[in-house]
C-alpha cells in the first residue's frame, strides 16, 4: 500500500508529521509531505491510517502501490 | 459605553454571540439550531447569518468567491471600501482574500513552521514553570489569571521582538479589537488609536535597531522585489499579536478547567503520557475557543438563505466541531479519541498561521501544570466566567491544589 497527499488540499494542520513522523514530515511552509516513496510497511500503514483518520482537509489518501 | 441590547428570545432568527446565555454555555444553543434551521439569522449587526452544521461551516469556509475575509471580527459598523487598503485588507493574511491572500501568508508561515515552533518548547517551559512557582505554596490558584493569561503574551512578545514590561498593554489591546463588539462605531475608533501609535512606535524602534524577530523581518521582507507596504507590516504585526494572544490563552484555560472537573481524565493523563497528543486535539475540538466571521460578497441564495451583500457570516467552527452528523459521540468528551478532523484552526486557505505554536503552548502549559499539581479541583465553580466575543475562554478558574 502507498500513502500520498494531495497538496492542492493540504493547508498545512500538522496533524500527519505530528501523529506519523516515520510516514510524514513537512516543507518549509508547514505543510505536510509524504519522506521517501510512501510505501507502506505494516506499522507505516497503521500510521498513515491514523493520519487520514485526523487530517481536516482529507488531503491524505492510502491505496494500492 | 455599550449599546443596550434586547434580549435574545430565539437564537434562531435573532441570535447574538454576545447575549449573555450564549456566553455562558452555547453548546446548548448550537445543539438545537443544528436541529432546526440549520443556518441561524440576525437582524443584529446589520444583518448576518449563523450555520451551526459541519457542512455549513465547511462550505462557506472553503468558498472564497462568494464570501469574503475583509473583516473577520463582527461589529456594529460595516468596514468601509476606504478604510481598507485593497487588496492587503487591515491585518493580512487573514483579512486578504485570493490572489493576495496566498502571497502574504506564504511570508508567514516559515516563520510559524515546526522547525522554529520547536525550536522555542524548552523557553515556554520555563516560563510556565516560573509562572508556578510565583503562586507556590498557595492552597487556590486562579489558572487563567495567574497563569494561562501570562503564557501566550510572553511568547509573542518574543516573536515581535517588544518590550518586556508591556505585556499587559497587549492584554488592553486584544480586549479592545476582540471584546468591545458593542460599542458604537466612534468609540472603536477612538479606542484603536493608540493600538496604531504603538505599532507604529515600534516599527520606529525597530528602524533605529534591527534584530532577529518577526518585526524586523517584516520590515525587510519584499513581494515581487518590493519592500512591503507600512500597513502591511503593521497589520501583519497586530494579526500576530492579537491571533496569538486570547485564542491560545483560552484554549490552556478551558483545558484546565476540564480537568478540574473531570479527576478520571485528569489522573489519566498523569499516569498515561502517550495520551497527550489526542488530549491535546480532543481539548482543542471540544473547546475550541475560534470563532470566524466572513460578508458575503454579493446577493445570492446560499445553503438555501437570501443573503444580502456585506451580510455577517459568523463562521461556528466550535459548533462544526459537535456536530453529530460527522463525528461519533461529538457531544462527549473524549479524552483518547483517535479520530479527531476537527477545525479548531479552521478549514482551506486560512487555516490558523499559528496552529503548531499554540499546540506547542497548550501542551506544555497542560504538561507543567500536571506535573506540579497532578490532583486538584475546580474551588469555585460559580467563579468560573467566560469571555465574550469571537474568542471563548474562562477569564477566571479558581483552583485548588492542595
Amino acid at each position: 500500500m502507498k500513502v500520498v497527499i494531495d497538496a492542492a488540499r493540504c493547508q498545512g494542520h500538522g496533524r500527519c508529521f505530528s501523529l506519523a513522523p516515520a510516514v510524514f514530515g513537512y516543507d518549509e511552509l508547514g505543510n505536510g509531505l509524504v519522506l521517501g516513496d510512501g510505501v507502506l510497511d505494516a506499522d507505516g500503514l497503521e500510521l498513515a491510517r491514523l493520519a487520514e483518520a485526523n487530517c481536516p482537509e482529507h488531503a491524505i489518501s492510502i491505496g494500492e502501490s | 459605553m455599550t449599546i443596550e441590547k434586547a434580549p435574545v428570545h430565539d437564537f434562531a432568527s435573532d441570535w447574538d454571540h454576545s447575549d449573555p446565555e450564549w456566553v455562558k454555555d452555547p453548546y446548548p444553543i448550537w445543539d438545537d439550531l443544528r436541529q432546526r434551521c440549520p443556518v441561524a439569522h440576525t437582524e443584529r449587526y446589520g444583518g448576518g447569518w449563523f450555520p451551526a452544521t459541519h457542512a455549513g461551516v465547511s462550505a462557506v469556509a472553503n468558498d472564497t468567491e462568494h464570501f469574503t475575509s475583509r473583516t473577520v471580527v463582527i461589529g456594529n459598523g460595516r468596514p468601509m471600501e476606504d478604510a481598507l487598503p485593497a487588496p492587503i485588507g487591515v491585518a493580512p493574511p487573514i483579512t486578504s482574500d485570493p490572489p493576495f491572500h496566498q502571497i502574504a501568508r506564504r511570508l508567514i508561515l516559515p516563520a510559524f513552521a515546526p522547525g522554529p515552533v520547536n525550536a522555542l518548547e524548552p523557553m515556554i517551559r520555563s516560563l510556565c514553570s516560573d509562572l508556578l512557582e510565583r503562586v507556590a505554596g498557595q492552597e487556590v490558584i486562579n489558572a487563567s489569571s495567574d497563569y494561562a493569561q501570562f503564557i501566550p503574551p510572553s511568547v509573542i512578545k518574543r516573536m515581535l521582538g517588544f518590550p518586556e514590561q508591556d505585556e499587559d498593554l497587549f492584554r488592553e489591546f486584544v480586549h479592545v479589537i476582540l471584546e468591545g463588539i458593542d460599542e458604537p462605531v466612534e468609540e472603536r475608533i477612538e479606542k484603536f488609536a493608540p493600538i496604531e501609535a504603538y505599532f507604529q512606535a515600534q516599527i520606529e524602534e525597530h528602524a533605529q535597531n534591527p534584530r532577529e524577530d518577526l518585526t524586523t523581518f517584516l520590515m525587510n521582507a519584499e513581494i515581487l522585489g518590493e519592500k512591503l507596504e507600512p500597513q502591511h507590516v503593521a497589520g501583519t504585526m497586530i494579526l500576530v499579536l492579537v491571533a496569538g494572544i486570547d485564542t491560545t490563552w483560552s484554549a490552556i484555560g478551558a483545558s484546565l478547567w476540564h480537568l478540574a472537573q473531570n479527576p478520571q481524565d485528569l489522573e489519566r493523563l498523569v499516569n498515561e503520557p502517550d495520551l497527550m497528543p489526542f488530549a491535546i486535539e480532543e481539548f482543542l475540538r471540544f473547546y475550541a475557543p475560534v470563532t470566524m466571521a466572513r460578508l458575503v460578497k454579493q446577493d445570492m441564495e446560499f445553503l438555501g438563505c437570501s443573503m444580502k451583500q456585506d451580510d455577517w457570516i459568523l463562521l461556528g467552527f466550535p459548533a462544526a466541531n459537535r456536530d453529530p452528523a460527522v463525528l461519533e459521540r461529538a457531544g462527549e468528551f473524549i479524552i483518547d479519541r483517535k479520530e479527531n478532523r476537527h477545525l479548531a484552526f479552521g478549514l482551506g486557505i486560512h487555516r490558523c498561521a499559528g496552529s503548531n505554536l499554540a499546540r506547542l503552548e497548550l501542551r506544555v502549559a497542560i504538561e507543567e501544570f500536571i506535573k506540579r499539581y497532578p490532583r486538584f479541583e475546580l474551588a469555585e465553580p460559580s467563579a468560573v466566567t467566560w469571555a465574550a466575543g469571537q474568542v471563548r475562554g474562562p477569564r477566571s478558574i479558581p483552583i485548588r491544589v492542595a
